[in-house]
């Protein structure tokens, strides 16, 4: 049992394989280069380093937004195309703000991405209440964006990008603009859904603290061109609740992050 | 009722009473000879009475020929700012002919179009539809093309289709916009179809409109007969511009910041 387990792991090819990726945009500097990273089925990966390292950029090459300009980009062991996103692994994005439809209704804008694939009406409905449960805004279903606050709105934003079970989940600093408190909840109810779903994350952010409570890896980008600087693995064990906070670990994580971080923020600046 | 509600109709009617009373005491102070330039709010009135029959009839028309022309812009300039949304090159290519089509001014186009259509009724909706159609095609295509850049990608992300993204997102995002011309539209309409009716009017058949009433009361030095007319064009253009913010109201109200929480 136990070999056929490890032997099929082996198997399960990368949820998401970057391949010496390099990225510019027109005859534009060089965005990204030489990015060489797998993620494997599960895998929460943080993005952390300076403004410019091209962090957003992975995210709309793996959302198939803009093509790679060089080098290999593999989802799930097939190579990207824009094509594929809708045939395949189903993928979602979490933008920095909440990107809603103001004239439509939460439960409406949940809906959206099943609208625009014509999932039938009663599934649909069903779908959205799943979403709306695990944000836990079901009651504020018939509430126009306008009415909710900044994190109500990010809440909804999730709740749409979770409503297709997304394999390979990509959010792009979702957090940046709330207060701590506000943010820090929103970190723990982020890994409480994954104790319920299971897909990739590759996570944005600034905050080197938010980037160690999520994620079991995380990736420290260089810039001018962006570059894969360090990875460093988090092996503080799952379920993760606020005590984590407190675990000495946790801290000592941060502070090695932060550490590598200014490191290469100050590369940058001379 | 709350004092701030009673004021926001207390002060208004102060105000019309004033403009009442400003308007007797200037028509006293004028010497005999001169009192028939500004008639008395009574002979106004008495206009209304005398005429009533043929201001209604005239009113009527000039409000067919307001609200078709209305319309009619309405329709066209919402179908021309979808195909001027498509890309910046049919923007350029259409925009200086738009332009021209607002620079032409409409006395001298009036003739040419009684020589085309001839006068009356359909005279009178096109200059209507010309006057009203530039705010609306450029307010429209400035809402069209002005959807958030996010909203888009997001739209792209889920692989929406060209028409998906125009119908589910571009049309409702440019609704405010499009409202914006709306109200610019209704003010002029009304307008339109007097300046119309009184370039390109006919009494013939239907007897003529607000316009053509103009050109009678004056000829025949009824001054009271046509301030009695513009009341009544004040009035139509009230009508108009209520009906849209009524309509804009109606559809924005529940999501957009110019509709105030409160009110939700």
């Amino acid at each position: 049992m136990s070999s056929t387990a490890s032997s099929s792991a082996k198997n399960v090819p990368p949820a998401v394989e970057f391949r010496a990726v390099e990225k510019r945009y027109g005859a534009g500097p060089v965005i990204l280069d030489a990015f060489s990273l797998a993620a494997a089925p599960g895998d929460f990966i943080a993005l952390i380093g300076p403004s410019g390292c091209g962090k957003s950029t992975l995210l709309k090459l793996i959302a198939g937004l803009s093509p790679v300009t060089a080098g290999a980009l593999l989802l799930g062991g097939r190579a990207a195309t824009p094509e594929r996103a809708s045939t395949g692994d189903e993928l979602a994005y979490v933008f920095q703000e909440p990107t809603l439809l103001p004239w439509l209704t939460v439960a409406a804008n949940v809906a959206l991405p099943l609208e625009l694939r014509a999932t039938p009406p009663d599934r649909r409905a069903e779908l959205v209440r799943t979403a709306l449960a695990l944000v836990g805004l079901e009651p504020r279903a018939a509430y126009y964006p306008r009415q909710l606050s900044g994190g109500q709105k990010m809440r909804v934003s999730i709740a749409r990008a979770l409503v297709l079970s997304p394999q390979i989940l990509l959010l792009d600093e979702p957090f940046g603009a709330l207060d701590e408190m506000t943010r820090d909840r929103l970190n723990e109810e982020l890994l409480a859904i994954r104790e319920r779903q299971s897909w990739t994350a590759f996570f944005v952010t600034h905050s080197v603290a938010e980037a160690v409570f999520l994620s079991n890896r995380i990736v420290v980008m260089s810039a001018n061109p962006g570059r894969l600087h360090r990875e460093i693995r988090v092996d503080l064990p799952y379920p993760r609740t606020p005590a984590t906070r407190r675990d000495p670990a946790y801290h000592a994580l941060v502070d090695e992050a932060s550490q590598l971080l200014r490191s290469v923020e100050d590369t940058v600046a001379t | 009722m709350p004092p701030r509600r009673f004021l926001t109709i207390l002060l208004p009617a102060f105000a019309g009473a004033l403009f009442v009373a400003i308007w007797i005491f200037v028509r006293a102070s004028l010497s005999d000879d001169f009192r028939f330039l500004l008639p008395a709010p009574t002979e106004v009135l008495a206009a209304f009475r005398d005429h009533g029959d043929e201001l209604w009839r005239a009113t009527l028309n000039t409000a067919a020929g307001a609200t078709l022309g209305f319309l009619a812009a309405v329709v066209v300039s919402f179908l021309l700012s979808l195909l001027l949304s498509l890309s910046p090159l049919v923007r350029v290519t259409f925009y200086p002919y738009l332009m021209l089509l607002q620079m032409t001014p409409i006395i001298v186009f009036a003739p040419i179009l009684v020589l085309w259509v001839g006068a009356g009724l359909q005279s009178v909706t096109i200059i209507t539809f010309l006057i009203c159609f530039f705010p609306l095609a450029v307010n429209t295509t400035q809402g069209l093309v002005s959807t958030d850049r996010n909203l888009v990608e997001l739209f792209q992300l889920y692989r929406a289709t060209k028409f998906q993204e125009i119908r589910r997102l571009r049309i409702p995002a440019a609704l405010p916009y499009f409202f914006t011309g709306l109200r610019i539209a209704a003010t002029l309409a009304p307008i339109g179809a007097l300046v119309g009716d009184y370039t390109a009017g006919s009494s013939a058949g239907d007897g003529g409109g607000l316009g053509f009433q103009t050109i009678i009361y004056s000829s025949q030095a009824k001054y009271p007969a046509l301030f009695a007319t513009a009341a009544v064009c004040c009035a139509l253009g009230f009508i108009f511009v209520a009906g849209v913010l009524s309509l804009s109201w109606l559809s924005l109200r529940k999501w957009h910041d110019s509709y105030d929480r409160a009110d939700t």
